[in-house]
């Protein structure tokens, strides 16, 4: 029986060894492991052996059975690793083809650093609001101490509405969005902390840097005990999120009718970092915004006391940022609609 | 505005570098645009007298002149036809750096030989050396010129050019900058000193002024000079108008200019022999009145502007222009000076109605004090007796009838501090003031002083403006940086700026370019959008000065510009196109400013995906748009209907009114094949317009959350044929009519072949679900019948076969 039983190890072992397909190993299986294959029926059969044989020959018979059963399972692994090498080989594919696009669209590149300037300033407590673009004179102007025959009027060359109304009141497109300021001024009871972005006019011929219609933002905050100190602040606090950490600011002095002290606050040139060069006509220093304490007279208008509250503002223009930002040196570009310059950011 | 840093000078001492000054006036609110350095260039050029001219030997038209150069001499060849014995020239060696006379461009002087003679150097036009275009004839210097001195040191200069911004009218001139050094730069000024020789013959009995409108003429001065000759002002003069960039015209006329530019107050000289009546009246002009002005062209006045007239009619436009009639000219031997005060309102409205803009005219138009009248009326009758001859009669006329009293404004350290956020002591406060020439007395407590301003200032009304001052002297350096501490004011955030940021998300995730174009169009444009020409009603807002006819009117809707986006993109893309713009559209009122409604307009056409090596390619239409509004309305939790619509932009028939709640907020259809053609786009192109402002109150409704179905769907396949003019809205609204119907998927669209003709057929997936129990086949099967008998009974459909 022993006899027996080693010779069918081997004959079943070496058969094993033979198969290469998969499919071939459940046929060996029940030939060799199965209900009426040779070893079960020895297996069965144990009973009828005398005792001391059934021992030896039942020990034996398992110890095949196990043999067998493990030879199975290492054989089917390495077949099936062997067939998924074999398929990978077979099946690769061409990894450097495209891939499959859905198409891409962008927001306008004015309307991504509106929104990034609006998240810096909302962070600090500011709420964004808008007003309207075509607008009275009093708004744009006479709210703002520029009344009619004011030497500023000269620089904010305007475009007039034909319009006639009632009283004969001038409509224009406005010049600034300082024009929102004025309203909310007149309409909101302080404390007030807002910008105000949107598009503003400009009765002027397009060229590489001028174009009709552009974007601004301007900022109010009436509060009690708001400072110079505060708008230096807040205003340094906006530089360094938007142009980075490292960008130097300064303030100066300078002229707006709606603002006393006015200043205008500048950064380190982006291209030379402050040695000079053409970019920012060989000062160091680029102009981003003006600002400054809003005039007592502009606040008392609007029917804000201005012995109780104080307020800064600060007013800037947009399309410069971008032109530094990406090197554009055309600002007609952002209104031309050209995919080309569009799908850039 | 150019100034010469030597004229400077004369009135500061310089003690920074131009560059480190620069940067002090520019931090202080007088902006340095630009630093022009002349004679730079002029290394080893120095001053020479020509001390012998000998002819040369082979060219008649050349000369060869000797030059003494202090420490030794040079005779070089010169073509120039104003040599002349003892005139002092400037001179260039061998190896200085010239710009070349006929190509303007920069070359080193080498030694040469001209027409065998040898020239180790040459004398220079004012074209070699940069300092204009004259190039025919050498530069002759000043007699007192030092001879062997650098050029650079003699003639050199660096100018500044400022920006003055409109409140400093103080500073538009010589002095003005030289006191803003001053102050500075903690140095002292020292102005002119103005004396001359009087006539016995008093002023008021030559000449008599009456100022008939005194609230547009506060002082009116005048001098008379009598015996004067016209001719050129000296050399130096000259030169110093030029380098503000001046033209020298007559001594008279480059006197009173030179006085503008150094005192701020803008001259005028009359002929006092063509003064009729020896009188001045300065009055309003009469309406029509005409006067012909210096330059020769005839002005027709209004009532509201200001004349300087005699008793036969005027003889200036006060401020802006002289008239012909009085023009001092060759002849001329009596010079009547103006140096008055005039309204800057009523300049500035004189000067912009007649187009004539001027220095003085902008002088005056931002203010110039009547203070300033006499010392520049008196500082220009000094330079005329000097450089003109003649006589200056006793005393000058003064009318003065706006005198005002400069009233004291109150300071204190507190208010520094509160509109600054730093404090200042008394000292540092009264120090800066003091620099800047403000009278400051101390008050009632040791931290108040009164403030009276120099009467050169017209800005400072109130305290901030002394702030600004005190500030501007000590340095915003010293102003620190606060984060604001107050609390946050309530927050009330306008809806309409989230829906148009939510809705710019979802397009471009949709796959549109967002554009921004110009608000203004032209009436060409919006006509393109009609298929058959017609006015528009209503009427756009039409600008009342257009820069051009393209943009003359505000746009009423965003279409005709995002048509022209597609069509100019259309030129070099081949895929396709999806563009939207978000922006205000503006549309007229009765008596008030327009509405400007938030409209969102999206554009389509081309093929739906980008050309790829996998797929065929398919073109986009109707249902790709549409598609874009459901998807975008879903998003903001809107409900719409589409029906049909009759706008005449699209095509009849394949168009769609958005209607939410029963009010059309939009459109989205096919453009019509004539407007296509108006714009040159050559494919079909799809249109989608919402009004987002209308649409606003139904995107904030409250929603309420869906339980997940519990129990299992029966899912149900059902093909109808159905007369093709029935659409699938009516079909859809029958089935969802019934109880256990729980979604309802329109999966296939047929007409042809397979089914009758004026029929087509429409399969649907329903699922049907119960949010109580499971459904047995039976149930569905009973309710699938019940949806089958309504369909054919209300549209006669049958089940297809
Ligand atoms: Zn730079």
């Amino acid at each position: 029986m022993l006899q027996q039983l080693e010779e069918l190890k081997l004959k079943a072992f070496q058969e094993l060894e033979g198969i290469n397909d998969v499919k071939e190993l459940e046929s060996w299986r029940v030939r060799y492991l199965g209900r009426k294959s040779h070893l079960t029926n020895i297996l069965r059969r144990l009973a009828a052996l005398p005792l001391g044989e059934r021992k030896a020959v039942g020990a034996y018979a398992n110890e095949v059975k196990v043999y067998l059963e493990d030879s199975l399972k290492q054989r089917g692994e390495a077949l099936r690793e062997a067939q998924l090498a074999a398929s990978a080989e077979k099946e690769h594919i061409d990894i450097t083809l495209p891939g499959r696009h859905l198409p891409i669209g962008r927001l306008h590149p004015i309307t991504q650093t509106l929104h990034e300037i609006c998240d810096i300033f909302s962070s600090m407590g500011f709420q964004v609001v808008e007003g309207p673009e075509v607008e009275w004179d009093y708004y744009n102007f006479e709210a703002l101490n520029i009344p009619k025959e004011h030497p500023a009027r000269d620089t904010m060359s305007t475009s007039w509405v034909d319009f006639q109304t009632e009283n004969g009141v001038p409509m224009l497109l406005r010049t600034h969005t300082t024009s929102v300021s004025a309203r909310i001024i007149e309409s909101m009871p302080p404390p007030i902390r807002v910008v105000e972005p949107g598009k503003v006019y400009r009765y002027e011929a397009s060229d590489a840097t001028h174009v009709p219609m552009f974007h601004q933002i301007d900022g109010l905050v009436v509060d009690r005990g708001i400072t110079m100190a505060d708008l230096k602040g807040t205003l340094y606090e906006f530089s360094r999120r938007f142009f980075g950490e490292d960008r130097k600011a300064r303030f100066r002095c300078d002229y707006f009718p709606f603002v006393e002290p006015g200043v205008e606050m500048a950064i380190e040139c982006l291209v030379c970092g402050g040695k000079g060069c053409r970019l920012c006509g060989n000062t160091g220093w680029i102009e981003i915004l003006g600002a400054g304490m809003t005039h007592s007279q502009v606040l008392q208008r609007g029917g804000i006391d201005p012995d109780i509250y104080t307020s800064f503002a600060f007013g800037m223009g947009i399309e410069r940022l971008p032109m530094l930002r990406y090197g554009i040196d055309d600002v007609r570009l952002f209104y031309g609609s050209d995919l080309r310059f569009l799908r850039q950011f | 505005m150019k100034i010469p840093l030597k004229w400077l000078q004369e009135y500061v001492a310089l003690t920074l570098s131009s560059s480190d000054l620069a940067n002090k006036l520019t931090m202080a609110g007088i902006e340095v645009k630009g630093v022009q350095v002349i004679g730079g260039e002029w290394e080893n050029i120095v001053v020479g007298q020509i001390i012998a001219i000998k002819p040369h030997p082979n060219a008649d038209r050349l000369s060869l002149p000797t030059i003494d150069l202090g420490t030794e001499q040079q005779t070089v060849v010169c073509g120039a036809p104003n040599l002349r014995f003892g005139d002092k020239v400037a001179f260039a060696p061998v190896g200085a750096q010239l710009i070349d006379g006929h190509t303007g461009q920069a070359f080193r002087l080498k030694s040469a030989r001209i027409r065998g003679v040898m020239s180790s150097g040459m004398a220079c036009s004012e074209k070699e050396l940069g300092i204009s275009d004259s190039h025919e004839r050498i530069i002759v210097l000043p007699a007192e010129a030092p001879v062997g001195t650098p050029l650079a040191d003699y003639l050199g200069d660096v100018i500044f050019d400022l920006d003055i911004t409109p409140n400093r009218p103080d500073c538009l001139c010589v002095i003005g900058i030289a006191r803003e050094i001053a102050a500075l730069t903690g140095r002292s000024l020292s102005l002119p000193e103005v004396s001359y020789k009087e006539a016995a013959s008093p002023i008021d009995q030559q000449i008599s002024v009456e100022i008939a409108a005194p609230d547009l003429c506060p002082r009116y001065g005048a001098s008379l000079i009598t015996g004067v000759k016209i001719g050129e002002s000296p050399r130096w003069l000259q030169q110093r108008l030029l380098a503000c960039g001046m033209r020298p015209i007559s001594n008279i006329v480059d006197i009173t200019n030179y006085v503008m530019l150094e005192y701020g107050q803008p001259l005028h000289a009359f002929d006092y022999d063509k003064i009729k009546g020896k009188k001045i009246i300065v009055r309003r002009a009469a309406e029509g009145e005409a006067v012909v002005t210096l330059d020769g062209v005839e002005r027709v006045l209004s009532a509201d502007m200001l004349v300087i007239a005699d008793t036969a009619g005027s003889v200036a436009i006060a401020g802006v222009m002289g008239g012909a009639d009085s023009e001092v000219t060759r002849g001329t031997t009596s010079i009547l000076l103006e140096a008055a005060s005039f309204n800057p309102a009523s300049i500035h409205y004189t000067g912009r109605r007649l187009q004539l803009p001027s220095e003085a005219c902008m002088r005056f138009e931002r203010g110039i004090r009547p203070e300033l009248t006499l010392p520049a009326l008196k500082r220009t009758t000094q330079l005329i007796v000097q450089l003109a001859g003649g006589e200056a009669a006793k005393g000058v006329v003064d009318v003065y009838p706006g005198k005002r009293e400069q009233e004291p404004i109150l300071l204190s350290t507190g208010k520094v501090k509160t509109l600054l956020g730093v404090e200042f002591s008394l000292d540092q406060i009264v120090g800066a003031l003091t620099s800047l020439g403000f009278d400051c007395k101390q008050g009632d407590s040791a931290s108040e002083v009164w403030v009276t301003t120099p009467y050169w200032r017209s800005d400072i009304h109130l305290t901030v403006d002394l702030i600004e001052e005190i500030v501007r002297v000590i340095g915003y350096d010293k102003i620190p940086a606060t984060m604001l501490s107050q609390s946050l004011p309530r927050q009330n955030p306008e809806p309409v700026l989230g829906l148009k940021q939510q809705a710019g998300r979802i397009l471009t995730g949709c796959g549109f370019q967002e554009v921004i174009t110009y608000s203004l169009t032209s009436l060409e444009m919006l006509n393109k959008l009609l298929p058959e020409p017609h006015p528009l009603e209503p009427m756009p807002l039409r600008m009342a000065n257009p820069m051009t006819a393209e943009r003359e009117y505000l746009r009423p809707s965003l279409r005709a510009n995002l048509l022209a986006a597609f069509s100019a993109n259309r030129r070099h893309e081949d895929s396709g196109i999806r563009l939207f713009e978000l922006g205000k559209v503006y549309l007229p009122r009765h008596n008030d400013l327009p509405d400007e409604p938030e409209a969102l307009c999206g554009i389509l056409g081309g093929s739906r995906l980008e050309k790829s090596w996998q797929g065929k390619e398919e073109l986009l239409d109707f249902y790709d748009a549409k598609g874009v509004v459901e998807g975008l309305l879903n998003q903001l939790g809107v409900e719409a209907n589409f029906e049909e619509d009759r706008d005449e932009s699209l095509c009849l028939g394949k168009q769609a009114a958005i209607v939410v709640d029963g009010k059309k907020l939009g459109v989205v259809g096919e453009l019509h094949p004539k407007v296509l053609e108006a714009f040159e786009v050559s494919e079909p192109v799809y249109l989608f317009e919402i009004n987002l402002t209308a649409l606003l109150p139904f995107t904030i409704g409250h929603k309420m959350f869906q339980p997940i179905p519990r129990f299992p769907a029966i899912v149900r396949d059902m093909a109808l044929v159905i007369d093709t003019e029935i659409s699938h809205q009516r079909v859809l609204d029958i089935i969802k009519s019934f109880p256990l119907v729980n979604q309802v998927t329109l999966f296939d669209v047929y007409a042809g072949d397979q089914v009758p003709r004026g029929k087509k057929s429409l399969a649907y997936r329903i699922t049907f679900q119960s949010p109580t129990h499971t459904l047995t086949d039976k149930e569905v099967n009973k309710v699938q019948q019940q949806i089958l008998n309504k369909l054919s009974s209300e549209l006669g459909a049958i089940l297809r076969g």
